[in-house]
């Protein structure tokens, strides 16, 4: 079992993460899911021409580290990937990247969901666009508050 | 000596990322109220409705004890992913 999470300014290389997770996975794993998160072609839904990520240094990682621990706890995986790009960045850019590896799929499914939903929510993580010249902090969505509230509903069977 | 830092939009709005509060302090609900008296950009945006706290590092609540060279974050509702 392992966890890796990190904050990066870099670009991030989905391929050799996924290889990565892929070679570290063989034998005791039939199931590699995988999420990326790409930034969106701001130019065409808006006059947004830039894009910015902030964070809280140390408290991301630490976060990032929780949920993957609490998606350990939950679900039968072996391996939990998560790297987060930080800085400014372009369309067509990585902004996340969340990979897990399982025996079986449903865990590595539901863990790369779960996590997914509870980082938008949990990390300390601030998006800013910028349009005509000025910066603006981009609003938590509530479509982002209940998926994240759905892992914690009792029943658990989302919606 | 409780080291306080601001993210995001509260960093651009109350203009500093970081400061220090030398008066003894209990708890998160304590520390908000000191630093919401600081003026009226203060006491908008740094209400429990708009600003989320960390102590050390993990998510806290009002109740949440504060102690000398303790790391209190405030930040608005985060937005990666």
């Amino acid at each position: 079992m392992t966890i890796s999470v990190s904050v990066s300014t870099q670009v991030l290389d989905i391929q050799q993460l996924s290889a990565a997770l892929q070679t570290a996975s063989l034998g005791k794993c039939g199931a590699l899911v995988t999420f990326t998160g790409l930034v969106r072609d701001f130019s065409t839904l808006s006059n947004v021409d830039a894009l910015s990520l902030e964070h809280y240094p140390g408290m991301t990682e630490r976060a990032m580290a929780a949920l993957a621990e609490q998606a350990k706890d939950r679900w039968a995986v072996e391996h939990v990937v998560v790297c987060h790009r930080v800085g400014e960045m372009q369309s067509g850019d990585v902004i996340v990247f969340v990979g897990i590896a399982s025996a079986h799929r449903a865990a590595a499914f539901d863990a790369a969901q779960f996590i997914m939903d509870q980082l938008k929510t949990c990390v300390p993580l601030w998006k800013k666009e910028r349009s005509n010249g000025q910066w603006h902090w981009t609003a938590q969505k509530d479509s982002d508050r209940s998926q994240a509230a759905r892992w914690s509903a009792p029943s658990g069977n989302g919606d | 000596m409780i080291k306080v830092l601001f993210f995001a939009q509260l960093k651009d709005v109350l203009g500093t990322g970081q400061l220090e509060i030398d008066e003894p302090i209990n708890d998160v609900a304590a520390l908000r109220r000191t630093l919401q008296a600081r003026g009226e950009l203060w006491s908008e945006y740094l209400s429990a409705q708009r600003a989320l706290v960390a102590v050390n590092q993990t998510i806290a609540h009002e109740d949440t004890r504060i102690g000398p060279n303790d790391e209190v974050a405030f930040f608005p509702p985060v937005t990666g992913g």
